[in-house]
């Protein structure tokens, strides 16, 4: 294994083994996607005819906003006791700090989504085609995680974390909520495939562009 | 030259780090302004000097975690900081924070850190550093359960977990015993009995003088003082910290 494998997986290691002794994180996202779905399904006048328009924009308002409430937890572990320096000073590659982050969000993320799946499918009694479904939620949550980790780290910084982190996040991210809607609603509404794969393969080039952006931008972002 | 030989050839150099003419700015105040300071490999050197005279900088530079204003520091020979990731395998930092994770045991964050630092047996090294720093029966414990002092104990156990033999440390008895203060020492000698070159701020003298070859006092980012530590007593460093002694 190499040395840049190594550090993103003791990175990661030892995010997983943190939530797993506090359940901090884990349990506040459940909790706010599950909240989210209960208030808008009763917020909502929800027939027959008009569930299938309104249920994708639900599933990724609880998405989006559980994403974000993971995503601005997950520097303020490396800020308790400077511990961000204990991993600067030490010949870690920024890269594998990024991809450990965005990895272990990324987890935490699909573990809510998995959660928060089945209660949006029957609070909304609607029939789905999970393979497709699970992989726009899997692009979707890519783009978010991506993008959401980069600015996390340098929400981390700031004294308004916690309101930075979403100013920061949504106007890059619309693109990625706007087309995991769009997908979802055609899945949904059975709408045309080549629409549908139209808006896939906006989420793949959003997911590889800043991806890949994010990645190399890190290094600038948490150095001095 | 024992420590030169266990650095790449690249970096074989008599010098553990020079600086010349060190300028940080933070905004319009100067924290370290025209520092010039060279030390030896295996030299103690004990950094003194009121809040604010730029001792923290001056070691978080060194740490690669700031970037001169102006000046040239090299470590080992190696330029920050363009070439800080080189610099990094060679260097352990203490600072005021311990760099420690509080749901991890003691154990799993020296463990954690070696995997960075990429030993060859982080749990074997971890045990070792536990037994030396007198943790051994507190390994199983999370950090968030010990004391001050023993989690000062564990953090310096973290900044010599690579073996380093450039060692960094920022008031490094903030919060320990006699007992743990006493350690301190033996962490100055790497892991084959050899003579580390340690940097430490302090602001007692007496420990300075205990611990160091050789005193520096900071004011205003500048170096007023650099004696031997043999030359000296704490009366008299003490009365130079009051700026009541010779100064340089």
């Amino acid at each position: 294994m190499s040395s840049f494998a190594r550090q993103v997986r003791a990175l990661l290691w030892k995010d997983l083994l943190t939530e797993a002794r506090t359940r901090e994180l884990l349990g506040g996202m459940v909790v706010f996607a599950l909240l989210v779905l209960v208030i808008f399904n009763f917020a909502f006048d929800l027939r027959v005819d008009t569930i299938e328009a309104v249920a994708p924009g639900v599933l990724w308002v609880a998405i989006s906003f559980a994403g974000i409430i993971g995503l601005g937890r997950s520097f303020i572990l490396e800020k308790d006791r400077g511990a961000l320096d204990g991993l600067l000073s030490a010949p870690v590659d920024r890269g594998a700090i990024y991809l450990a982050k965005l990895l272990g969000n990324l987890f935490f993320m699909l573990v809510v989504e998995a959660i928060a799946l089945p209660v949006f499918v029957t609070f909304f009694n609607i029939g789905i085609a999970l393979p497709e479904l699970a992989l726009i939620i899997l692009l979707g949550t890519v783009g978010l995680a991506s993008v959401g980790t980069l600015f996390a780290a340098m929400a981390a910084s700031t004294r308004a974390r916690e309101v930075m982190l979403p100013l920061m996040i949504f106007p890059i991210a619309v693109p990625v909520v706007i087309a995991a809607v769009e997908a979802t609603a055609l899945l949904l509404t059975r709408g045309s495939s080549s629409s549908r794969a139209g808006w896939i393969e906006l989420l793949v080039a959003f997911d590889l562009i800043f991806g890949i952006l994010s990645f190399v931008a890190f290094d600038y972002v948490v150095e001095e | 030259m024992a420590v030169a030989s266990r650095l790449a050839p690249s970096i074989a150099t008599d010098l553990a780090f020079e600086i010349e003419g060190l300028v940080r700015r933070y905004g319009y105040r100067r924290a370290l302004d025209g520092l010039d300071l060279v030390v030896p490999w295996n030299q103690r050197v004990a950094i003194l000097g009121p809040n604010g005279a730029g001792k923290t900088t001056l070691l978080r530079i060194l740490a690669t975690l700031v970037r001169p204003t102006r000046g040239q520091v090299r470590v080992g020979g190696l330029e920050l900081p363009s070439q800080a990731s080189a610099v990094r395998r060679y260097v352990g930092f203490l600072a005021h924070q311990t760099f420690l994770y509080d749901e991890l045991t003691a154990r799993e964050n020296l463990i954690f850190y070696g995997h960075l630092y990429g030993l060859p047996d982080p749990s074997g090294r971890a045990d070792a550093l536990l037994a030396q720093v007198g943790l051994a029966d507190r390994a199983g414990h999370r950090v968030r359960t010990l004391s001050r002092g023993l989690q000062q104990r564990l953090a310096l156990a973290r900044a010599v977990v690579h073996d380093p033999p450039l060692l960094l440390l920022d008031e490094p008895e903030t919060g320990l015993d006699l007992a743990g203060i006493a350690l301190l020492g033996s962490l100055f000698y790497d892991a084959t009995g050899h003579l580390r070159t340690v940097l430490f701020t302090t602001h007692d003298p007496e420990l300075a003088l205990a611990l160091a070859d050789r005193v520096i006092v900071l004011a205003r980012g500048r170096k007023v003082f650099d004696r031997p530590a043999s030359e000296l007593t704490p009366a008299v460093l003490a009365a130079v910290l009051r700026g009541e002694g010779e100064i340089r």
